[in-house]
């Protein structure tokens, strides 16, 4: 197994789809109030576009594109923070490479960067630690952006860089947590979700039990899904399977990567680094309690946040977009005002506009070429 | 060749500096010596030596080719200056010849102009020269004329290259983005995305190593082979920055077609993709620089795939799709999943994803 084709085999996805259409066909779904399956997590978004998914998929199934983009959910004014720290003399500010797109009020990381700011391009947080090893002279600082899948590689790195003691290091910490956030739009009066695909990286550093809530509570059924497309067309198949069934479990389809219990090394490093803040603001979804983690008192001196005086900006999200409501499934991508108007991946207003993951981005770019004709 | 030839050899100046500074782009002895040591000494022609401020062309010697000339300049900026399988001086010669050979024009002269960062080391300056005198020789073309500058530390990164070249159109021979028309076959020279990994591999600094080197490679006498074989070839273009989706993109915006082309025929390297799983990247906006596409007729199609096939520089050609009915512009690809999606031009660069 190389793990590059095995789930990608054209064969396969056919039976999966045809198994689909019969699990439809029995379950009488209305015309004008088709399923709606939510993948919850940026990658599954990435996949379900880059393969065409939604396209072999039949009418009554709609998959609404949930809030699991760690980009797109960046608020503007943490956007504008960041260039405020990155424009600081003597820092070096580091980032994964697609956040530097993100546009803030005033500029983007990109255009910080253009005008002469030290911005640069990370693919791990030790990247950003050997910057500061080799720049004493420098104040390194580290945007910690993400779901629980990049929050271990974050606190570890901190732990690293206590045990060298290590000076001129810290983290402008924006990692934040998935639960919380579905909580959010379980709760929000205009969701209409039948079921979810659970994330799979998440899930493989937090394990399942922690979405047991999904089910018990909100009564709605979820499948842990791998990203392969495979993957895919197996787990909604589960999820439609339970709906069928009048099942509501938490099933994981990702065993091959996801244990239950979740990866203990990386539970202990996010326990010992992290402690939840109040609440945190996300772009189109608003104020979330508990939604986001900050360094505890312990690391403060490796919190950017408290080594320097950012300026905190906040900036309501622009009045005309409806990225809230395509989030919740009340809308379709194309059916919000300014969709590929006002708002288009060159100049986006909205957050879904933003990464290549968003929904409104991923619609717009590659396009589910059948669902858009036709929209048409 | 056909260049108006100079009068008498003289001899070379010599740089015994180890690295550039600004006295070597005063316009003095010292600039004199350098352009002699580094490029007038590689790219060893008689037209380039008599360093008149221009080069002569016999118009009589280009007539004989062909009737329209083609004309093209291209710059290079490429970070590191070395890499697998090249460096920023073939790729200098080999971009500029590969725009004129898609032209289906025969390239004959080419210009190059340096911007040198002052401490750059003049050895690298040599290097870099001699591997444009090698690539050259490949194409078949000759260097005749070039300038020099030297910017302040920090105004430039080492060395940026710029080069123009000239060539001669064989009469009869049209080829343009405009001319795609539906049932017609896409073509793909071979491997895509080798040059584009190669680079952001060789940069080093996302820790992976990837045994692939660029494809740069002249490619004009891929086209010669190429429309000799299918005469009725209707358009070529280098895959160069934003790779093959940008240059179907191109194709069927100027011919107002749609373009579907099949993710299971696109001849990708294990490595190329497994480059791109890791990073979040789409080899199909990868840059090449040995690789074109060709939109052929589809009668001619296999003749214009057979002789790709046979040439060195074309042994992993490909039919990767067709010119089809659709919404004009539109370029889609039919997955290995089986879906089909929309391939557009992308808004920037490609940025690796997260998670």
């Amino acid at each position: 197994m190389k793990y590059l084709d095995e789930f990608r085999d054209a064969a396969k996805a056919e039976i999966l789809v045809r198994e689909i259409e019969t699990l439809v066909a029995s379950m009488s779904v209305p015309d004008d109030r088709p399923l709606q399956i939510m993948e919850v997590c940026g990658g599954h978004t990435h996949s379900i576009f880059r393969y065409g998914i939604e396209g072999m998929l039949p009418r009554q199934i709609e998959l609404v594109h949930g809030p699991g983009c760690p980009v797109c959910v960046l608020p503007m004014g943490r956007v504008d923070d960041c260039v405020a720290i990155a424009e600081r003399q003597g820092v070096i500010f580091t980032t994964f490479g697609d956040a530097m797109r993100v546009p803030g009020s005033r500029k983007s990381l990109l255009q910080a960067k253009a005008d002469g700011a030290d911005v640069r391009m990370v693919y791990s947080p030790m990247d950003a630690l050997a910057l500061a090893r080799a720049n004493p002279d420098r104040q390194v600082v580290f945007f910690g952006l993400g779901f629980e899948t990049t929050m271990p590689s974050t606190a570890l790195t901190v732990l690293e860089a206590e045990r060298e003691g290590i000076q001129n290091f810290s983290v402008f910490c924006n990692h934040i947590t998935i639960v919380p956030t579905i909580k959010a739009i379980l709760d929000s009066p205009d969701m209409r979700i039948d079921g979810f695909l659970g994330p799979g990286h998440v899930s493989m550093v937090i394990g399942t039990a922690p979405y047991a809530f999904i089910a018990r509570h909100y009564r709605k059924p979820m499948v842990i899904a791998g990203f392969e497309p495979l993957d895919i067309l197996q787990s909604l198949w589960m999820v439609l399977k339970q709906i069928r069934d009048g099942r509501v479990e938490i099933e994981n389809q990702y065993a091959r990567v996801v244990p239950d219990a979740g990866n203990a090394p990386a539970l202990a490093a996010v326990g010992r680094v992290y402690e939840l803040r109040e609440y945190f603001e996300w772009r189109g979804l608003g104020s979330i309690d508990h939604s986001g983690v900050r360094l505890r008192d312990a690391y403060a001196r490796f919190d950017t946040e408290r080594i320097f005086a950012v300026p905190g900006v906040r900036i309501a999200d622009p009045k005309a977009c409806q990225c809230g409501e395509v989030l919740k499934g009340a809308i379709r991508p194309w059916q919000c005002k300014v969709f590929g108007s006002a708002c288009t991946p060159e100049t986006p207003l909205g957050a879904l506009m933003v990464s290549s993951e968003g929904a409104c981005s991923a619609t717009y770019q590659y396009g589910g070429v059948k669902r858009r004709e036709a929209a048409e | 060749m056909n260049v108006a030839r100079g009068m008498t050899p003289r001899a070379l100046g010599e740089v015994r500096a180890p690295s550039v500074t600004l006295a070597h782009g005063g316009g003095g002895k010292a600039m004199k010596d350098l352009i002699d040591d580094v490029f007038v000494r590689a790219f060893d022609n008689d037209a380039l030596a008599t360093l008149e401020d221009q080069a002569r062309v016999d118009l009589a010697g280009l007539t004989s080719r062909g009737d329209r000339l083609a004309f093209t300049t291209d710059s290079f900026v490429v970070d590191p200056l070395f890499f697998p399988g090249g460096d920023i001086g073939r790729l200098a010669v080999c971009g500029t010849v590969n725009d004129l050979a898609v032209g289906g024009a025969r390239p004959l002269f080419l210009s190059c102009a340096a911007i040198v960062e002052e401490g750059t080391p003049v050895d690298l300056l040599r290097k870099v020269a001699s591997s444009m005198a090698e690539a050259a020789a490949d194409a078949g073309v000759e260097i005749v004329t070039g300038d020099t500058k030297v910017v302040h530390k920090g105004a430039c990164d080492k060395l940026f290259v710029t080069t123009s070249g000239v060539g001669v159109i064989p009469k009869g021979v049209d080829l343009g983005a405009h001319r795609a028309r539906e049932g017609d076959a896409v073509l793909v020279s071979g491997l895509l995305g080798d040059h584009g990994a190669a680079i952001l591999c060789a940069r080093g600094d996302m820790a992976l190593e990837t045994p692939v080197a660029s494809d740069c490679a002249p490619l004009h006498d891929l086209v010669r082979s190429l429309l000799a074989a299918a005469p009725g070839v209707r358009s070529l273009r280098d895959a160069t920055r934003g790779g093959v989706a940008t240059v179907l993109n191109e194709i069927a915006a100027a011919s107002l077609v749609a373009i579907e082309i099949e993710e299971a025929a696109t001849p990708i390297r294990e490595e190329v993709k497994a480059f791109c799983e890791i990073l979040g990247l789409d080899p199909l906006y990868l840059a090449n620089e040995g690789k074109l596409v060709a939109i052929a007729p589809r009668n001619e199609a296999p003749a214009a795939l057979d002789a790709m096939r046979a040439h060195p520089l074309g042994r992993g050609a490909s039919i990767v799709g067709r010119v089809v009915v659709g919404e004009p512009g539109r370029v889609t690809m039919r997955t290995i999943f089986g879906g089909r999606r929309i391939v557009d031009m992308l808004v920037g660069e490609q940025l690796p994803r997260i998670c």
